[in-house]
């Protein structure tokens, strides 16, 4: 049987941009329902180094993408402050790097109203004592970070809470028409079921895999797909963000993100079939330690912690090879006047910082195509949890701990009212690297969409600290069955898949203490647990 | 953002067997234990100095996770570091002021030795104690010598020195000095009876009070002025010291977490009882008497942390009749000062209170310690005697002597 639904639009894919278009229609009062293959944030948006650009990165090369930066930068820092970190960045040369590029830098930035400023180099080692103390000149610019999983998250639960639906495990595999307009898409659910939505419009947003949403209306979009593999340590080696002064290139900027700092980044063509599966090969892994201990010589003496790799979502002008020169610029199709296909709208390129824009576009146009006058409000509207938050919140949560009520405060900014009480059972920790409570579990399980333990990481945090899943995983994965989400058996599934995906990034990097930590979980795991041994359903118990 | 000094934290294999071994988390909820407080939390710290929690205070640094870490992590280290790095101190505070001058306070106490002991005893006195300093009214205080070590050495030991072959230096500690001289003459006359001429030094207190109640900067002073003083005239003598935590000090954290270079007495600087056993194993070994004891042999967590506690059970072991007992390892619970102290005074209390079990079931007629503190505590909590094991040695020989 298949299940029905209506709406006015549907939106394809459950990246930043899919959620920001979600979040920017229900804003303006238009129904609209975002289906995504596997969780949010599991594409791309999952899959990059979170840097909030100041736009001094394109400055030299892409002055229109810089100017889309700055500009966003300023609004992120209001709507999403509790997705965002006001680090600062540097832009550092080194001995070997052409001293020009330095001036050039300066100069356009200050042609684009980026507020860069040259500093002493002695300002900077003492700004980032980790710096490689050779270097020759530094540029302070206002670049921050971002995390990809809350900003997405944040979207989501505002869009929600205005009404909007999501499906995630929901893959569209059809695209209805007639006579020339689509009417809806077919999609296959995770849990076996089928199901036909119907609205006016539909929104492809589906990042790099937009070229099969549209092959499946019968338009044909060139993507580029450009692979980018990064690397994790163990904890911040660099409290702002550090780039290479130099023309973009691999390995040129690190990037602290919440408890880690992250090392990007290279830049890879790869065939279209391959889009499903990035994985980061050993010479990038190799060149990554190579060149980014040219910024920061401690870095290969830290632990990695993972490797992994994204691709960009990159439209294929006619004669480029090079993923990096090609514009980031944002791409609004209509392709109604592109190819005489009515209600299909496509959103692709841009970057996630420029999510919020790209989505006032598309929501502008689909607000258009439907005939409603309406206007764009995510501007000035803080995401759930970035409203302010005035009195001091150590007072209310007298009985936990600083770092249990900071955590939870940076990931969630005010809805850790939502979240944190004063009962030892709420507030106790399930995950010891990142500080997740039971509480902040239980909540995104009834809040944020979470179907599996994979999907329950990208909202709170858990096993992304050094243990790697050693401790937590097993304490979340039981409490999917305590909170009603799954049985034992789903559970125990779930634990195994987690593991196994948490294996996959550590691989790339095993050696030193990864290699003991990851040896230490699969003793406890296999050893100590059995959980090679355990039946995952029903069928399997009996057979054993 | 600061240099990071100390980034073992990296190594942390979340194994949670430093916690397990952790006498205070095992006694009280409040803290939450050496793998929280130190590479778990370190890592925030150094994202945010904001996520630091004060329960870092109830950190003894008794260093059993240290022993226990099979990842050398320093994570009392790390613990200390970041108690005084990130928390708020006050300005002024008597009582960890005065505590942490062991020298200081010693000095009065060893000038006006009889009235202070007298009123240390008074009732009154320690009601004054208990609310104007927080120092427990229940703890027993150490008592005054009335003089100090180093004066006595000099005016009544200092000119026989010569007559022996060898020489070394002796570091004191101000518990000798000021408390225990008996300590002091008695590691003397056994260095002596093997032929070693005793030197001491224009010695300071070795930091460890200060380290532990955040007078870092003081702390720094003195290694200095110590690795300096010790080897001043001299610097190829071995130093000994009968104070576990002294050595601990000279030899670890001076270089370690003070960051002062100590290169120059590294080497030469030993606990007692290794130089001893160094000495017995050659041949070196004073002529003992049948002591005819049975003793309960306590082993302090700084000993243990140098890898000390084998050269103290050999040195006992060669020692005629001493009926040894060898307790299971567990911490006194007075880690230094923190058992002076009103907020922890509970909680050291319960701590000890397997060792005090374990004590009394083994029925000794002694307990031997190395630690001075161990010492204080254990004398206050059960009905015996605490000896240092270098008493045990001049007993022994005193025993050879009357026969
Ligand atoms: C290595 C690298 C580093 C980067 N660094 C930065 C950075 O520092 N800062 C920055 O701002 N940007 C950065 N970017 C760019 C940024 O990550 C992307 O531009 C952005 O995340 C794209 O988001 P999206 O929502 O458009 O696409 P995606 O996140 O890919 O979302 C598309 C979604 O559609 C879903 N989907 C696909 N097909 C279907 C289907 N048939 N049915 C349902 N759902 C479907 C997918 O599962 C996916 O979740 C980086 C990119 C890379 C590759
Ligand atoms: S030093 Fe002692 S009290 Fe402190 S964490 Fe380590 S074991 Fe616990
Ligand atoms: S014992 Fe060492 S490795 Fe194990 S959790 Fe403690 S600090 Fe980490």
């Amino acid at each position: 049987m298949t299940l029905m639904h209506e709406t006015e639009v549907i939106i394809i894919g459950g990246g930043a941009t899919g959620a920001g278009v979600l979040r920017d229609l229900s804003l303006r009062g238009i129904r609209a329902v975002l289906l995504e293959k596997g969780d949010i944030t599991s594409g791309t948006t999952g899959r990059n180094h979170g840097l909030l650009h100041s736009g001094a990165r394109y400055a030299v090369k892409d002055i229109e993408s810089a100017r889309e930066c700055i500009s966003e930068n300023r609004i992120l820092k209001k709507i999403a402050g509790h997705c965002i970190e006001e680090t600062g960045g540097l832009f550092i040369t080194l001995p070997e790097d052409d001293r020009q590029y330095h001036e050039q830098l300066l100069s356009r930035c200050l042609e684009t109203g980026i507020d860069a400023v040259e500093i002493p180099v002695s300002e900077a080692l003492k700004k980032e004592p980790g710096l490689n103390p050779e270097i020759v000149s530094a540029i302070k610019v206002p670049d921050g970070i971002i995390d990809p999983f809350r900003l997405t998250s944040a979207n989501i639960l505002d869009a929600k809470e205005h009404g909007a639906k999501v499906f995630t495990y929901m893959e569209v595999c059809g695209i209805f028409s007639s006579s020339g307009k689509t009417t809806g898409v077919k999609a296959l659910s995770g849990d076996g079921s089928v199901h036909e939505f119907h609205g006016n419009i539909i929104v492809n947003a589906a990042g790099i895999w937009g070229q099969r949403i549209c092959l499946m209306a019968g338009s044909e979009l060139k993507m580029l797909p450009s692979k980018g593999s990064m690397l994790i340590v163990d904890y911040r080696i660099n409290n702002t963000v550090i780039n290479r002064c130099r023309k973009p290139s691999d390995a040129d900027i690190m990037v602290p993100g919440d408890t880690v700092s992250i090392l990007g980044t290279t830049s890879m063509e790869i065939p279209y079939d391959e889009i499903d599966s990035p994985f980061p090969e050993n010479i990038e892994i190799d060149m990554l330690l190579r060149e980014g201990e040219r910024m920061v010589p401690n870095l290969s003496k830290t632990r990695a912690l993972r490797a992994y790799s994204g691709v960009r979502p990159l439209l294929a002008p006619e004669d480029s090879s090079d993923g990096r020169n090609i514009t980031r610029g944002i791409t609004l199709i209509d392709h109604k006047s592109r190819d005489g296909i009515d209600g299909l709208v496509t959103i692709a390129g841009g970057k996630l910082m420029t999510y919020r824009l790209m989505a006032e576009m598309t929501s502008d146009l689909v607000s258009e195509k439907l005939g409603k006058k309406t206007s764009c409000r995510t501007h000035s509207l803080p995401l759930p949890g970035s409203e302010k938050v005035t009195g001091n919140i150590r007072k209310f949560y007298r009985d936990i701990s600083n770092s249990v009520v900071g955590s939870t405060m940076y990931r969630h900014g005010k809805r850790i009212f939502n979240i944190l009480k004063n009962d030892r059972k709420n507030f106790r920790l399930i995950c010891e690297c990142e500080m997740v409570t039971e509480g902040e579990i239980e909540y995104a399980l009834n809040n944020l969409d979470v179907t599996t333990l994979i999907d329950l990481r990208r909202r709170t945090r858990i096993g992304m600290g050094p243990c790697q899943g050693e401790l937590c995983s097993y304490r979340a994965a039981a409490l999917f069955n305590e909170y009603g989400k799954a049985s034992p058996h789903e559970s125990t599934a779930m634990l195994k898949d987690f593991l196994e995906e948490r294996w996959k990034g550590i691989k790339p990097v095993l050696w030193g203490d990864s290699l003991r930590e990851s040896e230490l979980t699969y003793w406890i795991y296999t050893s100590l647990f059995g959980l090679d041994e355990l039946p995952l359903n029903d069928t399997e118990r009996e057979e054993k | 953002m600061d240099k990071l000094k100390n980034i073992s934290f990296d190594h942390c294999i979340k194994c949670t067997i430093c916690t397990m071994y952790c006498p205070v988390s095992k006694e009280t909820p409040l803290f939450p234990g050496p793998k929280q407080a130190g590479p778990d939390s370190e890592r925030l710290r150094i994202k945010s100095p904001g996520l630091v929690d004060s329960s870092l205070k109830y950190c003894t640094n008794c260093k059993r996770c240290e022993i226990s870490c099979p990842s050398d992590v320093r994570i009392a280290e790390i613990i200390q570091d970041a108690k005084w790095r990130y928390l708020k101190k006050k300005f002024f505070r008597p009582r960890d002021f005065f505590m942490s001058r062991t020298d200081l306070a010693g000095r009065f106490g060893t000038l006006l030795a009889p009235l202070s002991n007298f009123f240390l005893k008074l009732d009154l006195m320690r009601f004054f104690l208990d609310i104007f300093l927080k120092i427990p009214g229940k703890r027993t205080l150490p008592k005054y010598n009335r003089t100090t070590f180093s004066k006595y050495f000099t005016k009544y030991m200092a000119e026989r020195q010569k007559n022996f072959t060898r020489e070394l230096l002796y570091f004191h500690g101000c518990y000798v000095n000021y408390n225990d001289l008996r300590l002091g003459t008695d590691t003397v006359d056994v260095l002596n009876e093997m032929d070693y001429g005793v030197k001491i030094a224009d010695e300071k207190c070795c930091g460890v009070p200060l380290i532990a109640n955040g007078y870092i900067e003081k702390a720094t002073k003195n290694a200095l002025h110590n690795i300096n003083a010790l080897s001043l005239n001299d610097c190829t003598s071995r130093i000994v010291s009968t104070s576990s935590s002294c050595t601990f000090a000279l030899t670890h954290e001076y270089e370690s977490f003070l960051k002062v270079d100590n290169s120059s007495i590294l080497n030469r600087t030993s606990y007692i009882t290794r130089f001893l056993y160094e000495e017995f194993s050659e041949g070196n070994i004073p002529q003992m008497g049948n002591i005819g004891l049975r003793a309960a042999y306590h082993s302090p967590c700084h000993l243990e942390r140098q890898g000390g506690l084998i050269y103290t059970i050999g040195v006992l072991k060669m020692i005629p009749g001493l009926e040894l007992i060898v307790l299971n390892s567990e911490c006194c619970g007075i880690s230094g000062t923190y058992g002076f102290k009103k907020e922890y005074y509970g909680i050291s209390q319960k701590i000890g209170e397997n060792l005090f079990r374990q004590i009394e079931l083994a029925e000794p007629e002694v307990v031997i310690t190395d630690c001075e503190t161990c010492k204080m505590q254990i004398e206050m909590n059960t009905r015996y005697r605490v000896i240092h094991p270098v008493s045990i040695i001049k007993m022994a020989i005193e025993r050879g002597r009357e026969i």
